[in-house]
């Protein structure tokens, strides 16, 4: 366009473009905020407590005496519902693409779709209220000994809540592999599971595992149904059935109550929020860099 | 074994039933896909039905006019529900102008520059970035460092920040949807830049963008976690009449019912959730509208 644009001459012209460039501008200065508030406050915080403390602890305790600030229980926490997330939404979420791309007739998609659409339309408070009222009692009744509060619970609502994000990127990536390739693999004999599962899946794999990582950091950074199902106990432990507390929902527990600033109490939450932000970040470059990097060009 | 293989009617044999092998694997992987799928219907399904036939039949005219009570007959969503509707018609105020004009920007303006590939890639990678950050964000700058408190305010500049990519990113969409030749055309009888984009750009666009900004404004709504973080209340037994005021929203009032221990306050999560759900489902029902009239043209 600026080839034929001639309107830098024009000053009310030349404005406005400064001041549509300054809307698009604002993203910069909030990530640059985020990071230089993170930043300083976290700064804070490692005055007081050790770096080694804080990455190696194993105890977090920075609301009781006596005071432990050790983020591995919070990470441990964390680590349970990701992986129990990701145990219910990347098969099934992989097997919804699969069935939307391959499979389904264009009358199944248009259920189905707006479906996942509603799925992942719905409001993270109201998977909490579901994990609370409905999956805790359902795992309760199976296993005994499971806590109140307990990870896997959310873990399991969590999963659903990124199940539609995980279908939508996979099935964009299984339909950008051409039909030709398909066509090429039946016409040799194939069945619909050998080009499904060796043609066009290995064709999409960049845009599979960017699907996954993104759905991997929703999860870690996914915070209402995390505190009202997985409980408020920092715990170092693998047993799904007990009570946990994960980053996200240690930061919501402290500003629950009232926190005054420049308190310990309060860098803890930027401390947190640093790694928190630090890891769903490099995350989401990763995926971004694998999509643009390893996908597949097809003429 | 290798005599048996040379008998060409044991290789039929075995490669009928190969094939008969390969054509069964495919068929239960189909099924196996077609059953995971319906198993996320049927989650919708459970999920839907669970809040109904829980919070149904407390949903009245009573629940929607009354304040928040200890008691559980007495309670009611109405400063919830002003608080939500206040939430997001600030939060339209602020991020609809500058989320559109951004775009503009980046799809009429921006030359080919690095500065605008650090701005494209840093808004898809704000757009991951947890909504509790968000809240940190606001804690720290609105309601600390600017003294907005905890006001409408405050929630209303966060949450404009949270859903700023997501309508930046659908608007850019909108905008590049927009045939060239429009622009081309118009260009060709002398507009300017600006006259290209008001006249011509923005209107044929309006629709994709104004689809975008509700679903954006949805997901505003149903988010909890940045409104606790800058301290909107989980009590407040009067409806705001400022942006200053402190207030409270449905999703707010849901978590601190839901987080109760007593069965009754869960019932009424739910009846709160139906109302949620309710006002969602309106949005997502005007703008599906929009879109509608929009590719109807």
């Amino acid at each position: 366009m600026s080839v034929l644009a001639t309107s830098r001459n024009r000053w009310g012209e030349y404005l406005l473009g400064k001041l549509f460039f300054f809307c698009a501008f604002i993203s910069v200065i909030t990530t640059v905020t985020v990071i230089a508030i993170l930043a300083v406050e976290t700064f804070g915080f490692f005055q007081e407590v050790s770096v080694s403390e804080f990455l190696f602890g194993t105890e977090w305790r920075p609301l009781l005496h006596p005071k432990a600030y050790g983020i591995l229980p919070l990470l441990a926490g964390t680590m349970l519902i990701v992986v129990g997330s990701s145990l219910v939404a990347l098969p099934i979420g992989l097997a919804c693409a699969v069935y939307l791309s391959e499979y389904a007739s264009e009358k199944a998609r248009n259920i189905i779709k707006p479906v996942l659409e509603v799925l992942a339309g719905i409001p993270t408070v109201v998977y909490g209220y579901f994990a609370l009222t409905f999956v805790t009692p359902v795992i309760r009744g199976m296993f005994e000994s499971t806590q109140v509060f307990n990870a896997a619970s959310a873990a399991i609502v969590v999963g659903i809540m990124v199940l539609p994000m995980v279908a939508s990127l996979c099935d964009d990536a299984l339909r950008s592999v051409p039909a030709s390739l398909r066509e090429g693999a039946y016409s040799l004999g194939a069945t619909s599971f050998e080009v499904s599962a060796r043609i066009v899946l290995p064709a999409a794999l960049s845009g599979i595992f960017a699907a996954f990582v993104l759905a991997v950091s929703r999860a870690i950074g996914e915070t209402m149904a995390v505190t009202l199902a997985a409980g408020a106990t920092p715990n170092l432990t693998l047993n799904p059935l007990e009570s946990i507390q994960t980053m996200t929902a240690y930061i919501v527990q402290v500003s629950l109550g009232d926190t005054p600033s420049g308190t310990l109490t309060y860098k803890t939450l930027f401390a947190v929020a640093s790694l928190l932000f630090g890891i769903t970040l490099l995350m989401n470059l990763l995926a971004n860099h694998v999509m643009r990097k390893y996908q597949e060009v097809y003429e | 074994m290798t005599l048996a293989n040379d008998n060409p009617a044991n290789q039929q044999a075995a490669a009928a039933a190969r094939l008969k092998r390969r054509h069964l694997v495919s068929w239960a992987f189909e099924k196996a896909c077609l059953t995971l799928t319906l198993s996320a219907v049927v989650v919708l399904g459970i999920l839907l039905w669970q809040v109904f036939s829980d919070g149904i039949h407390w949903l009245d005219l009573q629940f929607l006019q009354s304040f928040p009570s200890r008691f559980v007959e007495k309670a009611g969503v109405k400063s919830a529900l002003y608080g939500t509707l206040w939430l997001v018609s600030l939060t339209a105020l602020i991020s609809l102008p500058i989320g559109v004009l951004g775009a503009i920007y980046l799809e009429e303006y921006a030359p080919t520059s690095r500065l605008t590939r650090i701005i494209e890639i840093n808004i898809a990678n704000l757009a991951g970035v947890p909504s509790i950050v968000y809240g940190i964000l606001g804690l720290a700058i609105f309601v600390r460092f600017m003294g907005l408190e905890r006001s409408v305010l405050a929630g209303a500049m966060t949450m404009s920040l949270l859903i700023l990519p997501v309508i930046v990113i659908s608007a850019k969409e909108a905008i590049r949807a927009v045939p060239s030749s429009i622009r081309l055309a118009a260009f060709a009888v002398g507009a300017t830049q600006w006259q290209v984009v008001r006249a011509h750009v923005l209107p044929e666009a309006l629709p994709g963008i104004l689809t975008g900004v509700i679903l954006a404004l949805s997901r505003a709504i149903g988010e909890t976690a940045p409104l606790i973080m800058i301290g909107a209340l989980t009590y407040v037994a009067f409806i705001p009449e400022g942006p200053m005021d402190e207030f409270t929203a449905l999703p707010i009032q849901i978590f601190n019912w839901t987080s109760r221990p007593q069965a009754e306050f869960h019932e009424l999560a739910a009846a709160g959730i139906i109302v949620l759900l309710a006002v969602l489902l309106t949005m997502n029902a005007v703008a599906v509208y929009i879109r509608y009239r929009g590719t109807r043209r």
